[in-house]
């Protein structure tokens, strides 16, 4: 299947600056190897150590979040629309309020 | 000889931006506040245009367990996590695109806590993006700074910030 992916911000450095790539694939985990068969720098940023999907990385199929869908086996058609959708988090170190001292 | 100078250079916001920083931490202290820096790349610098605000799905944990589950719940929480509330952000982007405007980066406060940013900054951070962090201590704005993901995610590094009284206009306008 020919499908489009779309590519956030942070992440078009990695792609000649481009905001979506055409590619193909059965499943959304294909589609997704072949975008970074295609541009490998990407990978340490959608991927961990283990090769899974990082926690902070949403996949969408035409406005559907994968994660109610068959996750990455989810099957494609033709011109379906792939969206990486990051999510922004983060915070503080925790457990210093434990070495906190009166002034 | 090579020299190794890293573009953008600068991340370039104005005095309002910083106070409207530190009002949005001083108002949802004790809790983080977070939010998006929405402007331009001019090559040289990352120019602020806009602030937006952005609600902390913290603050509804089983949501944001769903979106993104915590590795120790009971040391963590509003107080010292944020969670930008998808909805709003995507929604956030397609209005500034509109405008010609990027998310450049992001801010939030470390309330108690120093504008260095924590592992767990590190672990859920993008490339290329700012991340201001602005320590509130106390209710009151202190610290602040901002900081670029390494490209191989070992750590952040510092980028400079310039605070400026007013912006000139955008070139591409
Ligand atoms: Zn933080």
């Amino acid at each position: 299947m020919a499908v489009k992916v779309i590519i956030p911000t942070p992440l078009r450095q990695y792609t000649d600056k481009r905001d979506s790539i055409e590619t193909t694939g059965a499943t959304v985990a294909e589609a997704l190897a072949g975008l970074t068969t295609q541009y490998s720098a990407l990978r340490r940023h959608l991927y961990n150590e283990e090769g899974k999907l990082r926690s902070f990385v949403n996949i969408y199929l035409n406005d559907e979040d994968i994660r109610y869908l068959q996750k990455d086996k989810t099957p494609l058609n033709d011109n379906d629309v792939i969206s990486i959708v990051p999510s922004i988090a983060g915070g503080a170190a925790f457990g210093y309020r434990a070495i906190e001292f009166p002034a | 000889m090579e020299l190794f100078i890293k573009y953008p250079m600068a991340l370039q916001l104005t005095r309002a931006h910083l106070e409207a920083i530190a009002d949005h931490g001083a108002r949802d202290y004790p809790s983080e506040c977070c939010g998006v820096l929405l402007g331009n790349d001019t090559g040289l610098l990352k120019q602020v245009r806009e602030l937006a605000a952005i609600r902390n799905l913290r603050q509804d944990q089983a949501l944001a367990e769903e979106l993104l589950p915590l590795a120790q719940p009971e040391l963590e929480s509003e107080r010292n996590r944020f969670l930008m509330d998808p909805g709003e952000l995507r929604r956030i982007e397609a209005e500034g695109r509109r405008r010609g405007l990027d998310i450049i980066g992001y801010y939030h406060s470390h309330p108690d806590h120093s504008a260095q940013p924590s592992e767990y900054d590190r672990e859920h951070a993008w490339p290329w993006v700012s991340y201001v962090i602005m320590k509130i201590e106390a209710g009151r704005a202190g610290d602040y700074a901002s900081w670029v993901l390494a490209e191989d995610r070992s750590r952040f590094e510092s980028e400079p910030i310039d605070v400026v009284d007013v912006q000139a206009a955008p070139e591409s306008a």
